[in-house]
Parts: structure tokens; C-alpha cells; sequence
């Protein structure tokens, strides 16, 4: 036998470890926050990892969740030892498939980050709805609290299913567990083969399908032996918990852990006992020990196997003395009596009871409570209240714990003062920026300690749900003993902040524990250091004794070469001061980390690490605390007084990570909120943000039209209304003859701004003195945003401009128009939202839109804000995302709506022809409603339709006022990314293409699943790397374009704003004036391209210069004229297809692990490039007559 | 005729040598070379800026975003190992060495004292014949003088030939100020061969964009001149080989070289601009040329025009203008 080793990985690595060990066939797709298992199953086997039987195991991404089940059936089925990794959304879509497997008595293990199903919400976060929900299916479940518990389970349901012959699912809590690092022993291989049954693989092996012994599954039965035939299987449910029990004694006396079914922890003679399973059982566990030590007689009761439930198992292993019980549920069924554990254990109680089998004196009180849904806390304070409860002479049942529910009253009070901390763990909070690298760093620190000393070590990484200046907060904790905390840190011996502008925005000090350390990264002079923070955090400070120190990580950074990262400077800084380690010993271990981190990028990078070490600690100091606060400064409000009631008492305390105390009743109870409110949460996260010079300006409004947030506007207006502007407020004569006497402004938005600085890299005006200044600069924010602030709010007081005077088919009518898609959490520099909020500037007072869950769900849809907005007349896109794979049919439901309503209202309105007039009546029917003027008409006809029968008592009026408005056009968009449009949505978008009707799809096309973390999608290019495609993608992209103009019926064009920006804003208004199916393909660069993504639109430039991506519009209306529909809007490629892809990381990276692989991939690349623009070539310029070719 | 030649102790078919260029980053390309005549061969450089950036830019986007938002905690898988190194390269040098039998000149291109100083030695272990150390900067801090400049192409020589047991030639720029006395320090370091002159990417202003565009263009035949007169100089005055670089487009451009007092030719844009076949001509313009003068070998031709061999010394140090002047006068 091999010895096992200590390691410090996450839930998702342990699983994967065990599953790829045990497996032949690995079928995957992404979901969050399950992907990490499939890549990591696709590095190793990438790299050459063998299985325990000594063979790579085959890794094959599917189209969606339902398409890896089906894999995984039919591999089993044809003999293979098979597995896949999923989530929530995904887990629903293998039902179907699960059901068969079960039915068929198939093995296969799935692991599952149980996360939450969407509701009223998406929630990419931890509770067991997913799980719940597959309860019929006839899967055996079996359930991890901790780290170590994941990777031992994964083994015992791997046996257990083969011995068994259940298809078994093996679920951890969604980042609580699968994000959560901890220093776990290691199962080797050998403990793994001594595991399985190596019978059990043959029998499994001898039952498959193969021509060489025929047989017949899957078959249609009839109500004569259906029935009977279904309970078949009966005993293998019933012998199923002694399996698994059997594989947990056989892994207790190889590994020494010994697991049961149920397993009790507490006093024996407990007399309140706590039910649950997950990691939620950590923390019960721990308090536990801690009140039982105290003489409190507590106990729970941890469920293992949950199916097969085994009620003689689970009342053996409670205690006899118990007098009342908490069935803990991380799940809600609303309608039913109670959650499904809650009424297991009841009815499993009730029918021992009734078979005299109990063995109690008498039947415990039983009451249940949820807990901890979408990965809220679950802490010994709650823990505490349950058990208080529990003492009471009736609990309260279907209770709530850890939040306020205050509309029925569900929820126990907590004590939140009560923390059961012990004094010997080191506990460390660090806030930092998501892009200094403090995350990284510190799952560094946890190897360094979990691998290089005795001490357990424990991390855990809060984010939130911006993708550009994002807050992260680390959870550390090292000590001498396993540590079974499975919450946030509440008390605090360290705290660092990262990142000075936190402590004036946020409570950094809050969770510090007294005489606490304190690190401070500081931009400042040592002797101002002190004074520039705001008073209250100074108070804590002196309140709480806290020892600070400071460095100016970003100085350091920039001296040592480091950049923007000054992550091994604060965790240096962390090792010399929180005394978890000697200090020597400390830093010598942060430099071994480092070149053993960093050897295989090179000797550069580990020497410019090093040396940052060695200056953080001559640049940190002491800050000698008074005691007295003497700082004058503030902390402001987190949104403005002005803004609505809604947003200043709920949405600001979702901004300001004070979400978890808000009571149920501030809530929507739908799902529902209101839009525009992002402009309210004034982020200030850029550095430097763009200055505009008039003198140079050509007024091309580019600018405008790329900035990914809408930060950077330009306005045509009367130059009388510049009276009272402020003083250094800008404007310039409108150039051209559009706008004679007009002037026109150009204004950054300074606090929403990201400063990517996109738009100086488009803008082509140079300066003539100095051609290295644009019309656009880039220049220090802070000094400027006081006075750019009220030039903004200047700015946007002007007139919007008359949108039936602007040319809306150019990129400077365009950008007259007033954008109703703004300061979205997207990327810096993302190159997905220009698009999206084109088509808020043009059509968005009219649109209602469909968005598939993605980059584009989240930036358009993440709580606290609304990016989504309206204009001056309350009108805005009406926006929603349904889900991943149905968006299409989601979007196309809308369009049914509307032609139906639309349809009735002109009936109701001919019926009431004499009561409305017979001229607007026909008017309104008749009208044409093409041009911006046209549709105001419109909306004016119909308002006074309105009013005409406002008064009208009749049934045909009321129902007219309920639809009229439909006779206004609406404009359907449907807009997702490729994940959606290529794969899991492609059948309905297919099928919604196909129908002809009037909808339009935006596909935000990157080329990878860019939302969770850059998986393959079917549009990814051919020797792009990619997780999931760790080789580089070996077969050319999907021409998505192509199929879709196979139909003859569809409008079709790809767009890409940096290479013709022209181009994109006439294909958007082609697209959306075509009465019938539109569907626009957008190249999007892309963070998870590795690319500079200040210069993403020159990327896009060279993406079509090399034929990578081509440009055109295929128009049916065309066609229909006798007119060749395709019309290229780009030249031959004239770029080598290398100098586009070796810009690119995703290219590049591939030269560099596997260069003879990236040789050959992107010579087949540039074979594709050659055939499709041949193949374009021809199709644009074949001689074209109605009815197809001529 | 006997078109052998001995450059840095090597011995040499013929004076046609490939120079540093991206023709000779494929195998196939370097056989064809050999076929065509080449007597050895130099490979493209191994850049030391190239390495450092390289590392430093896959660390840069394997990181960039990455630990900033939940359910994109990484953008890329993370490979076992990356080779950034000089591993690729060294490769390289195995596979030109197994594939043809002419020996195989590694060059290697840094501007500072460094680690990869140590890529020498693995170039020597790989199989290289003979390294050509290709060291220039443009010395535009105005606090740095003719002499701290000098002292860096001094000291990074004598730090390589500390490394290897192999000729090692340097490759060099025409600005210095005391070009032959350069020339001697460095041949006194320990260079066993100087190749006259490496060219310059040269910045050149796009009118439509107003940008800077940095470019190199094929050199011709009228840039021979410069490494002619420096040649013809130093031969016989240095105690290295010299090789001639820049413009040589024909044969006759090689005997010019030849008879200045190179020990070989190397060349670059005729190849890239006609083929690498090119190179069989020009071998046999050469020899037409010899056989037609009776010359038997090319022992013979070297260095007969020299500045020590030829009628008129004072031609290699005259300004251009004074010899169009007396011309026509």
C-alpha cells in the first residue's frame, strides 16, 4: 500500500480526484459550480493522468447537462465506468435520463454541487432544491459535509454502486463545500482498488449491450406487466443500505474512517437532537461539542445515505433518551406539510412507533425548519437557537432560521453574540480587489501551512457579483485541529484590506476580533496614513485595541515589477505579522511556494516574486494608534438621498453587503424589480477615465458607441441651453449640416466609468501638435470627478435628441440616441455590451427582450442593480431570462403575445369602430409604423383610442384597454451567447428561426462559455485552448450563420463593431426592420480570450482581416427582389491566421504546452480560413434569381 | 576548384552560410538549404527579451480576471507544464543536427548580463557547432557613454565563452565610435569570429494613421558596402574570423566579400525574397567567376582586396564625397 498524502484542495478537486481514478467514460458540460470537476477530469487526462486500472480516461463535453446524462446512459449501458459532474439547472435536465438508468439498474456515480433551482431567481449558490427534485428518480443519494467527507463518499458511492447496482448521486454543498479549501488526506489509488470490486466491474461489464450477445433494453410495455415489472427492482432498494453499509466498514478498515448510514454525534443521553445532512452538519458538529461540554444534553443525527432511506438505520442510530427533534431541510417545497427530510423522518418515527419497533418511552416532538437556502450562513449561532427552541414545550415547526421572516413569521431569533471560536486558530479576513490577486495569494498561504507544517489549514472565498471591481473576501483559518467551520468568520484575529477605497465605502473592521491585527494597504505617506481613514473605521480601531500596520502594496508592486498585483507584498506581510508561522520559517516557505508556483512560467516571474517578498517587508510599518480619533472624514452615503425609496432602504444594503439582514417583507414577491438602478451605486472603481478635447474631436461618436457601460455619451442640443452650465463644462459646433446651430457634447460618466479605456483606443482624431493625444484621454480620476460629477449631471439634464431627426443608420446617429442598458457589472472593456446597448439606443423603447442565463443575464440581471432603464417617458426595455436553454422559445413566446393581442385589438377596435371614429379606427390599423416618426404617430393614435373608450362601459372597451397598446410595434429581442445559441439552446433556436414570425436574436458571440470560466462551446475556434479543451479544440467551429441562412427565410448577418462599425449599426437596423426571423451573430472579445482587453476592438479588426471571422448580411427581402441576398462586407483575408491568434492567449498558451499540437491546429486553421472565404466568395457572387439559383 | 573555407576553426564546404533568419525555424526548410548548397547554417535567434516577456505575458493572461468573480474563478486550464524556456529551442537545434550534415550555428540574442547566459551551455549540449551571440540595444539614455556601452558586448562575450568550449562569434552593429579598436578588444575577449553587421528594425511613420511602424526591410545589394569596407579593414588586423553580412544578393557580391577578407557570406533576404534554391545559383555565379579568372581556390581570393592587400588603402578610409570629387577632377 502507497501512503496517503496531506493535501489542500477544494470539494470539487476532491471529487474529481476519486471520479476520474474510477472511470473509462467522462461525459461533461459546464455548470457553477460544477465545472471545476470537468476540467479538472480534462487537464489530467490531458496530461496524461491514468486511471486505477492504468488508461486515460476519455473526456467528451456534451451540448447540455440532458446530453451528458444520455452519454453517460449509453456508455454504461455498452459496459463503460462512467460519471458526470453537474448542478441545479443541469441536474433537472438529466432527469429524464435518470429515471432510465434507475429503471434499468445501471451504475454510475454522478457528484453533484447540490445549488440552488431557479425560482423567482437565479442562484448559482449552495442549498438542496437540485438534489431534492430528483428524489423519484430512484438514484441513491448520498450526502458530504466536509472536504475529506467529499473525496471519501465519492469512493464509497463509486463502490457501492457497482455493488449495488444503483445509479448513485453523490452530492456536497454548492461552494460551501466545493469552493471551500481544506487540508484533507489523500485517497491513493491503492485504497481505491482495494475498494472496488473488481466482480462487480465484470457482472456490470457482462450485463452491456454488444452484437456479440444481443439483447433488448429500452422497451414499450403495456398496462399488463408495466406495474408488475416496476417492482421488480424492489430488492435491490431494500438490500441497498446494507451495501453501502458494507463498503463503509470495508473503507473503515483500509482508510480507518468509519462512516455510517446515519452517525450520531453529542451526549448520549441527548435529549434535543438536530437532523440533517451537508455541511451544514460541520457546524452542528462543532457546536455540538462545544455546548455538550458544557453539560447540554444535544445531539445530531448526520444523514449519509438519504435513498434508499433506512428508517430501522436511522432510529438505531438516534439516541433512546431524545425528547424533541429538528429535521433540518436546505430545500423548500412550497405547498407541501413540511420539507422532504422533515417528513421522512416523521413518517420513518410514525411507522416504527406503529410497529411497536421505536424502542423509546415515548413518540419525540419532531418539528422541521429550513435553513441556509442558496448558501446563506449556517452558523453555531443559529445552531444554538434551534437547540433553545427545541427546549421549548412546543417548538415552533416549519420554522426558518438565519434570516428575518417577517411576513408569516416563520423565523427563530439568533443570538449572533454567541461564537464558539477557539483561541488557538488563527482566523483571517482579507478584502481584497478581484483583480490584485489577494484570492490567489491566499490559497497559497493554506497550501503553505496545510502542506508545509502540522496545522489544519481552511479557506474560503466570498465574491460579489461584479465582473469588473469586484470585492473579494478570503475566510482563513489555520489551527491544530481538523476545523469543521463551515461559515464566514464572524470574530477575526486578522484583517486585512487590500484596497484603500473599501474602508471608506464598507464595514471592513466589523467581524475584528478585540486586539486584533489590522493590515492596511496604503496609498499614502507613512505619516498621513493614520489620518486619511474615516473616523468611524479610526474608532474601531482605538475601540477594539487593534495593532495596525500598513504598506503601500501598489508602490512596492510597481517597484518590484509586480504590476497592478500586489499579492505576494500582502501576503508576505500577512506571514510577518500574524505569527501563524515564525517569521524566518514563514518566509521562506512563501519563497519555496513561489518558485514552485511560478517554475513552470519561468525564472522571470519566481525572481520578480521574490523580490517583491523581500521589499514588502522592508516597506511595512507600525501605525502607533492615539487614543483618540482625530480623523474629520465620513463615510458617505452609499447612494444618493436622491434616489427612490426602494433603492435607498433595499438596494443599498445589498450594495453595501448588508443584504443578509433585510427582512422578507422588503422584498418582491414574484421576482420582481425595478429597473435603472445601477445608476444609483456610483462605483468610482476607475483609476483613470477619459478627457475629453473638443478642439481635436471629429464628432464620429465612436466613443460612444464602444463604451462597454455607457459611461461616455454625446449629445447634439440647442446652444442656448448651455446657460448655467458648469464652468468647465464642454460643448463644440455640431459638425456637418445635420444640426445647423446646434452644439455638441461629448461626457464622461466619471463615477461609472471603468476606466478600460476602450474608447481612447478607438478614437481616430490625433492631435496635430502631438499625435499621442486623441480627442479622448485618458487622465487621474480622482481630482476630476467632483467637477466631471456635475458635468455629468448637467449632461443629463439636456434634451434627449429627437429621434425622428437623427440618422439612425450611422454610428453617429446612433449614439445621439439616449442608451437604456447602463454601468452594467460587466468586464472592463467587455466586448459583449457595446452590442447590447445598441440595441437599447434603438430600439429599446419599444423592446421586450429574452435573455439566456449568461455573461449577459448577469451583468444584465445580478442583484443589487438594474442596469436596464428607461427614458423621460417611462419607456424601456422589458427584460427577463427564463433560462439557459430555453431562451429562444422563451423570446418567441413573447412575439406570440404580442401578434395575438395585437390581433385582438384590431378586432375589438373595428368593433368599436362607431364609439372610437371610423378615420382613427382605420388610421390606427392601417398605419405604417417603419420610421421612429411613424411609431410616435402610432403611440399617439393609440393613447387617444384610449381615451376615447376610457368611458365606455362595455366588455369589448375593457378588453380593448387591456391589449391596445399592442397596436404599437413591439421590437423582440433575444439575446444570449454562444453556449446558448450553439449548443444547449440550438434546437429551439432552430425551431424558433424556422417558424418565420418576427423576433429578433442577438447572439454575443466570444467563442467560449465565458460566464463560467471559459468551457468549449461548438463556436470556440480550432486550436483555441479552452477548459474542457486544455488540448486546443481540435475541429473547426460551427458556421451557426449558415444554417440559419439555409432557411432562405431568415435575415442573417455577423457583426464586429471594431472592424466596421458601420456595418454593425446598419445590420441592427436591417435585422430589426425585416418582418420576420433576424438573427445577428456578434464577435464579442473577451477576458477569456487573454487578450489586452483595452484593445479587444483591434482584436476584432485582425479577426476579420484573417477571415477568422467574416462579415456580411444575407437579407431574404433582397432575394425576394431577384437580388443576390448575401452581400460580403469584408475584403479577402489579408492577415496570416497566426497573427490574428497569437495576439490571444487562448491561442498562444497552446505553443507553449504543446507546440507540435499547436502547429498542426493552426495549419488546419488557416485551411479553414481559405475554404470558407471561398465558399462565401461564391455565394455572394453567384448570379441569383427568385426561386434559388439562376 | 577548392571552395572550402575555415570559419572559427570550422571547417567549411564553401563560404555560403544562411544567416540568423526565420528560414531556418523549419527543419525541412533547413534541409532544403543544405541541398542548395549552404555550408552551415545559422539559426534564427534565441531571444532573451522573447523569453522573459513570454513568461511574463503567459503569467499576466493565465491570471488576468481570474479569483474576481464566483463562477469564473479561472478563464484557462493550467497545463502540467509550460515550455518557456529555451526547451523549444534546443529542440530545435537536436532536430537541425539529426537532419542535415553541415554544421548547425546557434545564435543567441540578449542585451544584459542574466541567467540566460546558462542558455549557452544547453545550446553547446544540444549539439550546436558554434554560437553567434547577437548583442545590441539602442543606447538612448543620454547619461550612458561610448565606453559603459562597449564594456556590456565585452562582458557578455567573456561571460559566454565562460560558459562553452565552442567557437563563439559575435554578431554586431556598425555604431561605435572606434569601430576597429572594438573589434580588436572584443577578438582580444575571446570571439572567435565577427559577424559585420546585424540590421535594425527601423521605425517609419504611417501618414494615414500617424503611427509609428517599426519595420525591416530585405536588405540589397548597395548595403554590402558597408561590412565590405569594415571587413576589408580588420582583416588581417583582428585575430578572428570575420563573416560578411548584409546585402549579399549574388555571387559576385560574395567574392566581393571574400576578397575584402570574409571568411564566409552569410545571407538572408535573397533567400527570402527568391527562395532558398537561390543559393545553388549564387554558388555557381561564384564559380563561373572563379573558373573564368583561373582562381583554384577561395583560399586564394581572401582578403586580396583587403585594405593591407590592395593598390589603393586609403579607398577603405576615404569619404564617399572625396572620392566623387577626385573622380571628377
Amino acid at each position: 500500500m502507497s501512503t496517503r498524502r496531506m493535501v489542500t484542495i477544494d470539494g470539487n478537486q476532491a471529487a474529481a480526484h476519486v471520479a476520474h481514478a474510477l472511470s473509462e467514460v467522462i461525459a461533461i458540460y459546464p455548470i457553477t459550480p460544477s465545472s471545476p470537476m470537468g476540467e479538472w477530469s480534462d487537464e489530467w487526462s490531458a496530461a496524461g493522468r491514468t486511471n486505477v486500472w492504468g488508461t486515460i480516461p476519455l473526456i467528451q463535453e456534451m451540448q447540455s447537462e440532458g446530453g451528458a446524462s444520455a452519454a453517460v446512459h449509453g456508455a454504461a449501458m455498452s459496459g463503460a465506468l462512467t460519471t458526470t459532474f453537474t448542478a441545479s439547472q443541469g441536474l433537472l435536465l438529466m432527469i429524464p435520463t435518470m429515471f432510465k438508468m434507475a429503471g434499468e439498474l445501471t451504475p454510475t456515480v454522478f457528484h453533484v454541487t447540490a445549488r440552488t433551482v431557479a425560482t423567482h431567481a437565479l442562484s448559482i449558490f449552495g442549498d438542496h432544491s437540485d438534489v431534492m427534485a430528483v428524489r423519484s428518480t430512484g438514484y441513491a443519494l448520498i450526502a458530504s459535509g466536509s472536504i475529506q467527507e467529499v473525496m471519501d463518499m465519492a469512493l464509497i458511492s463509486h463502490a457501492s454502486s457497482l455493488e449495488s447496482r444503483l445509479p448513485f448521486l453523490h452530492f456536497f454543498d454548492g461552494f460551501r463545500s466545493s469552493h471551500e479549501v481544506q487540508k484533507i488526506e489523500e485517497l491513493t489509488y491503492d485504497d481505491m482498488r482495494a475498494m472496488i470490486s473488481e466482480e462487480a466491474i465484470a457482472a456490470h461489464r457482462s450485463r452491456s449491450l454488444t452484437p456479440d450477445r444481443p439483447t433488448l433494453k429500452g422497451t414499450a410495455q403495456n398496462p399488463d406487466v408495466f406495474f408488475q415489472a416496476r417492482e421488480t427492482i424492489n430488492p435491490f432498494y431494500d438490500k441497498c443500505p446494507a451495501v453501502v453499509q458494507a463498503v463503509m466498514d470495508r473503507f473503515a478498515k483500509i482508510v480507518g474512517r468509519h462512516y455510517h448510514l446515519f452517525d450520531y454525534v453529542g451526549a448520549p443521553d441527548a435529549e434535543r437532537v438536530i437532523v440533517l445532512m451537508g455541511s451544514g452538519a460541520e457546524a452542528a458538529h462543532e457546536t455540538v461539542d462545544y455546548l455538550t461540554a458544557q453539560g447540554e444534553k444535544v445531539g445530531i443525527l448526520k444523514v449519509r445515505l438519504y435513498r434508499p432511506f433506512s428508517p430501522k438505520d436511522f432510529v438505531a442510530a438516534l439516541p433512546k433518551t431524545v425528547k424533541s427533534i429538528a429535521v433540518l431541510d436546505r430545500t423548500k417545497e412550497p405547498g407541501s406539510d413540511g420539507e422532504p427530510l422533515y417528513k421522512d423522518v416523521v413518517t420513518a418515527m410514525a411507522q416504527l412507533l406503529a410497529d411497536g419497533e421505536l424502542g423509546m418511552p415515548a413518540m419525540p416532538r419532531i418539528v422541521g425548519g429550513r435553513y441556509g437556502l442558496s448558501s446563506k450562513e449556517f452558523s453555531p449561532a443559529m445552531v444554538k437557537a434551534i437547540f433553545d427552541s427545541l427546549r421549548q414545550s412546543k417548538p415552533k415547526n416549519f420554522f426558518t432560521i438565519g434570516i428575518t421572516e417577517d411576513v408569516t413569521n416563520s423565523s427563530l431569533d439568533v443570538d449572533y453574540g454567541f461564537e464558539i471560536e477557539a483561541d488557538d486558530v488563527v482566523r483571517g479576513m482579507f478584502f481584497g480587489l478581484g483583480a490584485d490577486g489577494t484570492v490567489g495569494a491566499n490559497k497559497n498561504s493554506i497550501k503553505i501551512i496545510g502542506e508545509g507544517t502540522d496545522d489544519y489549514a481552511q479557506g474560503y472565498f466570498v465574491y460579489d457579483s461584479k465582473k469588473a471591481g469586484s470585492m473579494t473576501v478570503s475566510h482563513l483559518r489555520f489551527g491544530p485541529r481538523p476545523i469543521r467551520s463551515t461559515y464566514v468568520i464572524n470574530s477575526a484575529n486578522f484583517v486585512a484590506c487590500h484596497h484603500w477605497p473599501f474602508l471608506e465605502k464598507f464595514e471592513i473592521l466589523g467581524s475584528a476580533a478585540p486586539g486584533a491585527t489590522f493590515l492596511i494597504n496604503s496609498p499614502f505617506p507613512r505619516e498621513e496614513t493614520w489620518n486619511r481613514l474615516p473616523r468611524k473605521v479610526q474608532q474601531q480601531i482605538i475601540d477594539k485595541k487593534l495593532k495596525v500596520h500598513a504598506i503601500d502594496g501598489y508602490h512596492v508592486a510597481k517597484e518590484t515589477g509586480m504590476g497592478g498585483r500586489i499579492n505576494t507584498i500582502m501576503q508576505t506581510c500577512f506571514f510577518a505579522i500574524s505569527g501563524v508561522l515564525p517569521r524566518e520559517e514563514a518566509i521562506a516557505k512563501i519563497k519555496a511556494a513561489i518558485k514552485k508556483t511560478y517554475e513552470k512560467k519561468g525564472e522571470a516571474v519566481v525572481k520578480a516574486n521574490w523580490n517583491a517578498v523581500d521589499q514588502a517587508l522592508e516597506n511595512m510599518y507600525e501605525i502607533k494608534v492615539p487614543e483618540t480619533a482625530t480623523s474629520t472624514l465620513e463615510m458617505p452615503p452609499l447612494v444618493s438621498p436622491e434616489a427612490p425609496e426602494f433603492v435607498r432602504n433595499v438596494t443599498a444594503e445589498m450594495i453595501g453587503f448588508r443584504g443578509d439582514s433585510l427582512p422578507t417583507s422588503k422584498l418582491s414577491v414574484d421576482g420582481t424589480f425595478p429597473v435603472g438602478t445601477t445608476q444609483w451605486e456610483k462605483r468610482n472603481i476607475a483609476m483613470e477615465i477619459p478627457v475629453w478635447d473638443p478642439e481635436v474631436c471629429i464628432q464620429c461618436g465612436k466613443c460612444s458607441l464602444v463604451c462597454p457601460h455607457a459611461a461616455i455619451r454625446m449629445k447634439v442640443y440647442d446652444q442656448k441651453l448651455l446657460d448655467g452650465a458648469p464652468e468647465t463644462f464642454k460643448s463644440k459646433k455640431a459638425i456637418g449640416k445635420d444640426f445647423p446651430d446646434m452644439v455638441v457634447t461629448i461626457q464622461v460618466a466619471p463615477e461609472d466609468c471603468t476606466g478600460c479605456g476602450v474608447c481612447v483606443e478607438v478614437c481616430p482624431a490625433k492631435n496635430k501638435q502631438e499625435t499621442r493625444l486623441k480627442a479622448i484621454n485618458m487622465e487621474f480620476q480622482p481630482p476630476l470627478r467632483e467637477l466631471e460629477r456635475d458635468n455629468y449631471n448637467f449632461f443629463l439634464k439636456l434634451p434627449e435628441a429627437d429621434r425622428s431627426t437623427v440618422k439612425l443608420n450611422t454610428v453617429k446617429g446612433s449614439q445621439f440616441l439616449q442608451p437604456l442598458f447602463e454601468y452594467s457589472g460587466a468586464c472592463s472593456g467587455c466586448g459583449e455590451t457595446p452590442y447590447v446597448k445598441l440595441v437599447s439606443q434603438l430600439f429599446g423603447d419599444r423592446a421586450i427582450m429574452s435573455n439566456a442565463t449568461g455573461c449577459s443575464s448577469i451583468y444584465g440581471g445580478n442583484l443589487p442593480t438594474c442596469p436596464w432603464t428607461m427614458n423621460r417617458d417611462g419607456r424601456g426595455p422589458a427584460w427577463c431570462n427564463s433560462l439557459f436553454e430555453d431562451n429562444a422559445e422563451f423570446g418567441f413566446g413573447y412575439r406570440l403575445t404580442i401578434e395575438q393581442q395585437a390581433r385582438f385589438a384590431a378586432e375589438l377596435a373595428t368593433k368599436l369602430k362607431t364609439q372610437i371614429g371610423a378615420e382613427l379606427v382605420d388610421a390606427i390599423l392601417s398605419a405604417e409604423q417603419h420610421t421612429e416618426g411613424e411609431i410616435r404617430a402610432q403611440r399617439e393614435r393609440v393613447a387617444q383610442l384610449k381615451q376615447k373608450i376610457s368611458g365606455n362601459g362595455s366588455p369589448e372597451a375593457h378588453k380593448l384597454l387591456e391589449v391596445a397598446d399592442m397596436l404599437v410595434n413591439k421590437s423582440v429581442w433575444i439575446i444570449g451567447g454562444d453556449g446558448w445559441a450553439y449548443d444547449i439552446g440550438y434546437g429551439g433556436l432552430d425551431h424558433v428561426l424556422a417558424q418565420g414570425r418576427n423576433v429578433n436574436v442577438l447572439v454575443l458571440d466570444t467563442e467560449v462559455y465565458s460566464n463560467t470560466g471559459g468551457q468549449m462551446s461548438k463556436a470556440t475556434p480550432r486550436g483555441a485552448v479552452a477548459k474542457f479543451a486544455a488540448g486546443g479544440k481540435p475541429q473547426a467551429q460551427k458556421d451557426l450563420a449558415l444554417m440559419a441562412m439555409s432557411y432562405g427565410s431568415v435575415y442573417v448577418a455577423q457583426v464586429a463593431m471594431g472592424a466596421n462599425d458601420a456595418q454593425t449599426v446598419k445590420a441592427f437596423i436591417e435585422a430589426e426592420a425585416y418582418d420576420g426571423p433576424s438573427l445577428i451573430i456578434a464577435y464579442s472579445h473577451c477576458i477569456a480570450h487573454g487578450i489586452n482587453m483595452r484593445g479587444g476592438l483591434a482584436t476584432q479588426k485582425q479577426a476579420v482581416e484573417s477571415g477568422h471571422f467574416l462579415l456580411f448580411r444575407y437579407n431574404p427581402d433582397l432575394a425576394a427582389k431577384g437580388e443576390n441576398p448575401l452581400k460580403l462586407d469584408c475584403k479577402r483575408p489579408s492577415v496570416p491566421y497566426s497573427e490574428f491568434a497569437y495576439k490571444q492567449n487562448r491561442f498562444k498558451m497552446l505553443t507553449k504546452s504543446m507546440p507540435e499540437q499547436a502547429k498542426a491546429l493552426i495549419e488546419a486553421a488557416q485551411r479553414d480560413v481559405a475554404a470558407r472565404w471561398a465558399m462565401y466568395e461564391h455565394m455572394a457572387a453567384r448570379p441569383f434569381a427568385i426561386g434559388g439559383d439562376s | 576548384m577548392d571552395l572550402s573555407t575555415t570559419y572559427m576553426g570550422l571547417k567549411l564546404k564553401n563560404p555560403l552560410v544562411p544567416a540568423a533568419s526565420p528560414l531556418s525555424t523549419d527543419i525541412d526548410t533547413i534541409k532544403q538549404m543544405e541541398d542548395a548548397g549552404a555550408s552551415a547554417i545559422v539559426l534564427h535567434s534565441l531571444f532573451e527579451e522573447q523569453i522573459s516577456f513570454d513568461a511574463e505575458e503567459l503569467d499576466h493572461y493565465l491570471s488576468h480576471g481570474a479569483e474576481s468573480f464566483a463562477e469564473a474563478v479561472t478563464y484557462f486550464p493550467q497545463a502540467d507544464e509550460y515550455r518557456l524556456g529555451p526547451e523549444q529551442y534546443l529542440e530545435h537545434i537536436r532536430k537541425a543536427k539529426d537532419a542535415v550534415n553541415i554544421p548547425i550555428i546557434a545564435s543567441l540574442n540578449g542585451v544584459s548580463l542574466g541567467g540566460w547566459v546558462e542558455y549557452a551551455k544547453q545550446m553547446q549540449a544540444a549539439g550546436a557547432d558554434a554560437l553567434e551571440l547577437n548583442v545590441y540595444f539602442i543606447a538612448t539614455n543620454p547619461r550612458l557613454f561610448a565606453e559603459d556601452v562597449d564594456r556590456v558586448y565585452v562582458d557578455i562575450l567573456a561571460a559566454i565563452k565562460n560558459e562553452v568550449k565552442i567557437p563563439v562569434a559575435i554578431k554586431l552593429s556598425p555604431f561605435f565610435s572606434a569601430m576597429a579598436a572594438m573589434a580588436k578588444r572584443l577578438a582580444d575577449a575571446g570571439a572567435d569570429g565577427l559577424v559585420l553587421f546585424n540590421r535594425f528594425y527601423q521605425p517609419d511613420i504611417d501618414l494615414d494613421t500617424l503611427e509609428v511602424v517599426p519595420s525591416l526591410v530585405l536588405s540589397s545589394s548597395h548595403e554590402l558596402r558597408l561590412p565590405l569596407r569594415w571587413v576589408a579593414i580588420l582583416h588581417g588586423n583582428v585575430p578572428c574570423s570575420l563573416a560578411a553580412n548584409s546585402g549579399i544578393s549574388s555571387g559576385a557580391d560574395v567574392l566581393k566579400a571574400l576578397m575584402a577578407g570574409a571568411d564566409i557570406a552569410q545571407v538572408a533576404s535573397v533567400l527570402l525574397r527568391h527562395g532558398v534554391g537561390h543559393l545553388a545559383t549564387m554558388l555557381s555565379d561564384m564559380q563561373a567567376w572563379m573558373t573564368e579568372r583561373e582562381y583554384e581556390s577561395v583560399e586564394q581570393l581572401k582578403g586580396s582586396m583587403s585594405q593591407k592587400a590592395c593598390v589603393e588603402p586609403a579607398a577603405f578610409e576615404r569619404a564617399n564625397y572625396m572620392k566623387a570629387l577626385n573622380s571628377y577632377a
